[in-house]
C-alpha cells in the first residue's frame, strides 16, 4: 500500500507502477461528460478554464445526491473511455493524474508518456465505499449540469490501483 | 393502488442498497476463488471483489446507494390475462412507485430529455421504459432493472447467419464481451436473447438477465450453451475491473424463441455486478 498526498509531484510519479495499490489524500477535482464538453468550449473561446489545473488531477464521476447529514451521496467512478478523446488536450495543458474505471485509448495512453502523467482505476460501482472517503465537497463550475457539475473534493485515504503508468504499461 | 405503489415503492428503494443473495454469493465465490492465485492480475482482481463487497456491507448500512449510477428504470409488466385491472391504473402505479422511490431513496437524476440536442435533465429520473406482456393466469408481476448505463453501454445486437449454429453464437457473444472488456465493471452479469426479430433479441436478452438464477433454462441445450459460454467468457481473463483475474462474468443466461428460416437474432445485454433487481407480485385488482 503506497500512500499519496495529492496533487502528485514529478517523484511519486516516477515510482508508481501498474498495480500498485495506492490511497489518495488531499484535493482532487470532478468532471465527467458535459463538463470535460464545456470546458472544451472555453477553451475553443480562448477562455480560462474554471480552476487552474496544472499538476492536478480528475475524478471522472457523478454522485447521487447527498441524503441528510452526509457531505455527498454515492460517488464511484464512472467509465474513463468516454473522456478519452478531451484526455490529451487537458494532460497538455498540465494535468497529471486521471481517476475513473475501465481502459483508455491509445492516445490517451501516449499522451499519458509524453505529459508524465498516471491514470488510476477506482473500483467501479463502490459508490458507497468511495463516500465514506470524502471529506469535503466544493462546488466549481456548471452547476445547471446537476450530477455533472464540476465540483472539487478533499478526499482521504481514496482507495485506487495503477491502471497506466508514466511509463504507458497498462493493466488492460 | 396503495398496495401497489407501497409494494413496489419499498423493493425499488431496497434494490439500490442491497444485493439478492444469489449475486451475492456468486460474487463472495468469485473472491474466494481469485484468493488462490498469486498473480499481479488476480491480486488486483482480489483488491476490487474485496473492495466490492465492503461497499456492499456498507451501502445495507449506510443506506447510500451502492452505486452513484442507480439507473433508468427498465420495467417488465406481466400481466395476468384474467386479471381485472385498469391498464391506466397499472401504469399510473408504476410511474407513482418510481417517482417516490428515486425521491426517498436519493436516487442519481440520469434521465435526459432527448438524446441528441439539449439532454435537459427531467430532474426525476422518469420516464421510465416501461414494456408490458400479457401471460397466463390473474397476477400482475413487475420485474424492474436498475440499469446502469456503463454496462448498457456495452450491450450489442448481431443478426447471425441462420447456419451459424451454436459456435457462431459462442463467437459473436464473446466478441462483444472483449469489446465490452473493463468498461462495464466487471464481473458482469450476461442476458442472450436468440431468436424472434432483432427488437424481440433485445427484449429477450433483458429477460435472460431478469430471470431467476435458481430458474433453468427449459432447454437442456441451451443450458449447455450456457454453461459453455460462461466457461469461455471467464477464459478471456478480462477479470473483475478489467484487471485481468479469472472471473469475468457471474452467471450467462439465455432465453430462445421460434425465429424466421433467413435469420439469427442475437442480442447480448450486460449487467455490472450490481446486478440491481427488484421484482414484485400484486395478486388483486387495480381499479380507477
Amino acid at each position: 500500500m503506497i500512500n499519496i498526498t495529492l496533487p502528485f509531484d514529478e517523484e511519486k510519479i516516477n515510482s508508481l507502477r501498474i498495480f500498485d495499490e495506492v490511497r489518495l489524500s488531499g484535493e482532487l477535482y470532478v468532471a465527467r461528460d458535459q463538463a470535460h464538453k464545456k470546458m472544451f468550449d472555453l477553451l475553443d473561446n480562448n477562455q480560462e478554464l474554471p480552476f487552474d489545473i496544472k499538476n492536478q488531477t480528475i475524478y471522472y464521476m457523478g454522485p447521487s445526491p447527498a441524503p441528510k447529514g452526509y457531505i455527498i451521496g454515492s460517488c464511484g467512478p464512472t467509465t474513463s473511455a468516454r473522456m478519452d478523446s478531451f484526455s490529451p488536450r487537458l494532460l497538455d495543458l498540465g494535468l497529471k493524474a486521471m481517476i475513473g474505471k475501465g481502459p483508455r485509448s491509445t492516445d490517451v495512453i501516449e499522451s499519458i508518456i509524453k505529459n508524465n502523467g498516471i491514470y488510476l482505476a477506482a473500483f467501479g460501482g463502490c459508490g458507497a465505499l468511495y463516500n465514506s472517503k470524502i471529506i469535503e465537497k466544493v462546488p466549481i463550475a456548471f452547476e445547471e449540469l446537476g450530477p455533472e457539475a464540476l465540483i472539487k473534493l478533499t478526499v482521504n485515504d481514496f482507495p485506487c490501483i495503477v491502471a497506466i503508468d508514466k511509463y504507458g504499461n497498462s493493466v488492460y | 393502488m396503495n398496495n401497489f405503489v407501497n409494494g413496489l415503492k419499498e423493493v425499488l428503494i431496497k434494490s439500490a442498497t442491497e444485493l439478492d443473495d444469489s449475486i451475492l454469493s456468486l460474487i463472495v465465490q468469485a473472491r474466494d476463488n481469485e484468493a488462490q492465485f498469486d498473480t499481479p492480475q488476480s491480486k488486483g482482481s482480489l483488491v476490487v471483489l474485496n473492495s466490492i463487497l465492503d461497499n456492499l456491507q456498507l451501502a445495507k448500512e449506510t443506506k447510500i446507494p451502492m452505486c452513484q449510477d442507480t439507473g433508468m428504470f427498465d420495467v417488465f409488466v406481466d400481466i395476468g390475462r384474467d386479471n381485472k385491472s385498469s391498464l391506466k391504473s397499472i401504469e399510473k402505479a408504476i410511474l407513482e412507485a418510481c417517482s417516490l422511490a428515486s425521491n426517498e431513496a436519493n436516487y442519481r437524476k440520469s434521465v435526459v430529455e432527448e438524446p441528441v440536442f439539449d439532454r435537459i435533465n427531467t430532474k426525476n429520473n422518469l420516464p421510465p421504459i416501461i414494456t408490458y406482456n400479457l401471460v397466463d393466469g390473474q397476477d400482475i408481476e413487475v420485474n424492474v432493472l436498475l440499469k446502469g448505463f456503463g454496462s448498457e453501454n456495452c450491450c450489442a445486437i448481431n443478426m447471425l447467419n441462420p447456419t451459424a449454429s451454436k459456435e457462431g453464437v459462442v463467437e459473436a457473444v464473446i466478441d462483444i464481451v472483449k469489446k465490452a472488456g473493463g468498461k462495464p465493471c466487471p464481473p458482469i452479469c450476461v442476458g442472450i436473447g436468440l431468436g424472434g426479430t432483432m427488437e424481440r433479441a433485445a427484449y429477450l436478452s433483458k429477460r435472460a438477465l431478469i430471470r431467476d438464477i435458481d430458474k433453468k433454462n427449459i432447454d437442456i441445450r441451451y443450458q449447455n450453451l450456457e454453461r459453455e459460454i460462461l466457461t469461455q467468457i471467464n477464459n478471456t481473463n478480462i477479470g473483475a475491473a478489467g484487471f485481468g483475474g479469472k472471473t469475468t462474468a457471474l452467471f450467462v443466461q439465455i432465453e430462445q424463441e421460434p425465429t424466421h428460416i433467413a435469420g439469427l437474432p442475437l442480442a447480448v445485454s450486460i449487467n455490472c455486478w450490481a446486478d440491481r433487481k427488484a421484482h414484485f407480485v400484486y395478486k388483486g385488482c387495480l381499479n380507477d
